[in-house]
């Protein structure tokens, strides 16, 4: 089997400015945050975003990497609303296209299937179609002839998801009770690149969890990062819990320009060691 | 009677008006966004609803009865990541009650962002589930604290659809800080159907930006019983988190 290993920054030289990239996780719960750093740390600009957003489209807004974000929502869970996020849109420097949560889910899994789109009620009746003009609706040629958005299909050009465990191969693993979007965010991407907890040879996978925690499989996968505490300061369960005192850090210094370059400086400045060492030292 | 030491607080008479809120709702979700929600649900369950489903906040449906402020102890009786959550919610089974930033006369509601969606003054969390919610099953609203820049004429964005839009919602109740409202007024106008013990009706329209429906002499919201108290207070909300949602009497 192929092997795929390779680091954050190996991930970030495969993608290339005004890419779609689709980020797993959800809020501030697994998010592949190491790999979202190695893209702080490169020179890609102009990307489109899909994301149940956290701080992952918070440092990315920050950064100024995001020309465009599709998402349902972005928030910090413990931290209802995100800082830069928020700055990011009352600042008019990024585009957005908001949709419900389910039709964003509607719009991976399309283009997972490779259908043209998927119908649903979500959004009727609502401003999504207001706000998104160029949202079309479908009527169903059978008897009930009711009318249905038709959520376009949203390919991407790479997906970063965050899990448990993989193989070098590229099967990844989820421990915790949730695995989110993670496999369409997977299957909808040309090119997806996981980072784990932890590497284990193949036969330790079954070991670590039932073959039903077996939900990424190497068919979907184009590179494995081995990257622990890779996706600090958000939850990844059973590995730890979200970093609530550094996530209210980040959302004061990201309130105030001056603290914010102090943040930088302090945790983002340097490689993901530094980070890593910044955040336990 | 409730004696002198029971003074029942405005936290409580508004837990129990969430709480009447999945009344003979039957083996559904219910999901609560906000504290006093979260004890209305509970509350709900340990009493008249029984059969009611409830999460731990993460994946797992749990059984009993626990603190708003601990985590669930189980028994777990239930796997519901967030897949499959959405194919609940689209199958009708759930009656989630959310916050709405703006809510307007006819229930359309907005937590997206204040202003011009465009370029907005004030970016929020965004529209979440609720535009899908609000199509697909019974959605009530909680608002913490009744002011005229919640109840507004037109809300900014439509997140949570209204009964004016051309497609059929159902929306119970709106419980706030002062009353208990409905659409039940012509055309599904929103109407007050109860004002809080200590509250006045003047207090409450004086707070709404638009003309509420008013049949008449409007009651008083209901008090706890007994029962409900006791639950509130040694069980579901030993701490008080209530009263930082809620202050006062």
């Amino acid at each position: 089997m192929t092997d795929k290993r390779m680091t954050a920054d190996e991930v970030a030289g495969e993608l290339r400015s005004g890419m779609t990239i689709g980020i797993g996780g959800w809020g501030s719960r697994r998010k592949p945050m190491a790999l979202v750093r190695a893209i702080l740390r490169s020179g890609l600009t102009d990307l489109t975003v899909v994301s149940y957003g956290g701080p992952d489209v918070g440092l990315l807004c920050a950064a100024g990497k995001i020309s465009r974000l599709i998402y349902g929502f972005v928030s910090l869970d413990s931290i209802p609303l995100e800082p830069h996020f928020q700055a990011a849109r009352q600042a008019g420097t990024i585009e957005a296209t908001e949709y419900d949560e389910g039709m964003l889910q509607w719009a991976l899994y399309a283009a997972a299937l490779g259908l043209p789109f998927l119908p649903t009620r979500a959004g009727l009746g609502s401003d999504v179609l207001r706000v998104n003009p160029e949202l079309r609706t479908v009527r169903s040629p059978y008897p009930d002839d009711t009318e249905l958005l038709a959520v376009p299909a949203l390919p991407l050009d790479a997906a970063l998801i965050h899990l448990n465990r993989a193989d070098a191969a590229g099967t990844a693993q989820v421990l915790g009770p949730d695995l989110y979007f993670d496999d369409l965010y997977a299957a909808a991407a040309a090119s997806t690149y996981v980072s784990c907890e932890r590497l284990v040879p193949t036969g330790a996978l079954i070991t670590d969890g039932g073959f039903s925690s077996l939900r990424i499989n190497r068919w979907m996968t184009a590179g494995v990062v081995t990257a622990q505490n890779g996706a600090h300061f958000t939850s990844c369960a059973p590995d730890y819990d979200r970093d609530e005192a550094f996530q209210r850090k980040y959302v004061a210094a990201a309130k105030d320009p001056l603290a914010w370059r102090e943040f930088e400086d302090t945790y983002l400045s340097g490689s993901e060691a530094d980070y890593q060492a910044a955040v336990t030292g | 009677m409730i004696s002198g030491d029971r003074v029942i607080s405005r936290a409580e008479v508004c837990a129990v008006a969430c709480a009447d809120a999945w009344r003979g709702d039957g083996e559904i979700l219910a999901s609560a966004f906000g504290t006093i929600p979260a004890i209305g649900a509970r509350l709900a369950r340990a009493t008249f609803a029984p059969d009611l489903m409830l999460t731990d906040g993460e994946a797992l449906l749990v059984s009993g009865t626990w603190p708003v402020d601990e985590p669930a102890p189980g028994p777990v009786e239930g796997w519901l990541p967030f897949r499959a959550i959405f194919d609940l919610v689209w199958a009708g089974r759930r009656h989630a009650m959310m916050i709405p930033s703006q809510i307007d006369r006819f229930g359309n509601m907005n937590i997206s962002a204040i202003g011009p969606f465009e370029h907005p003054d004030r970016q929020l969390i965004g529209m979440r589930g609720a535009p899908g919610n609000t199509v697909c099953h019974p959605v009530s609203y909680w608002v913490p604290r009744h002011l005229p820049r919640v109840f507004v004429p037109r809300v900014d964005v439509i997140c949570g659809v209204g009964y004016d839009r051309g497609i059929p919602v159902d929306l119970p109740r709106v419980v706030t800080n002062l009353a208990v409202l409905d659409f039940g007024g012509p055309s599904h106008a929103m109407r007050l159907v109860s004002v809080h013990p200590g509250v006045t009706v003047d207090e409450v329209t004086e707070n709404t930006s638009f003309d509420l429906v008013i049949d008449g002499a409007v009651p008083q919201t209901r008090r706890p019983t007994d029962d409900e108290l006791a639950l509130i207070r040694e069980v579901i909300d030993p701490r008080r988190t209530r009263d930082r949602e809620v202050p006062g009497s």
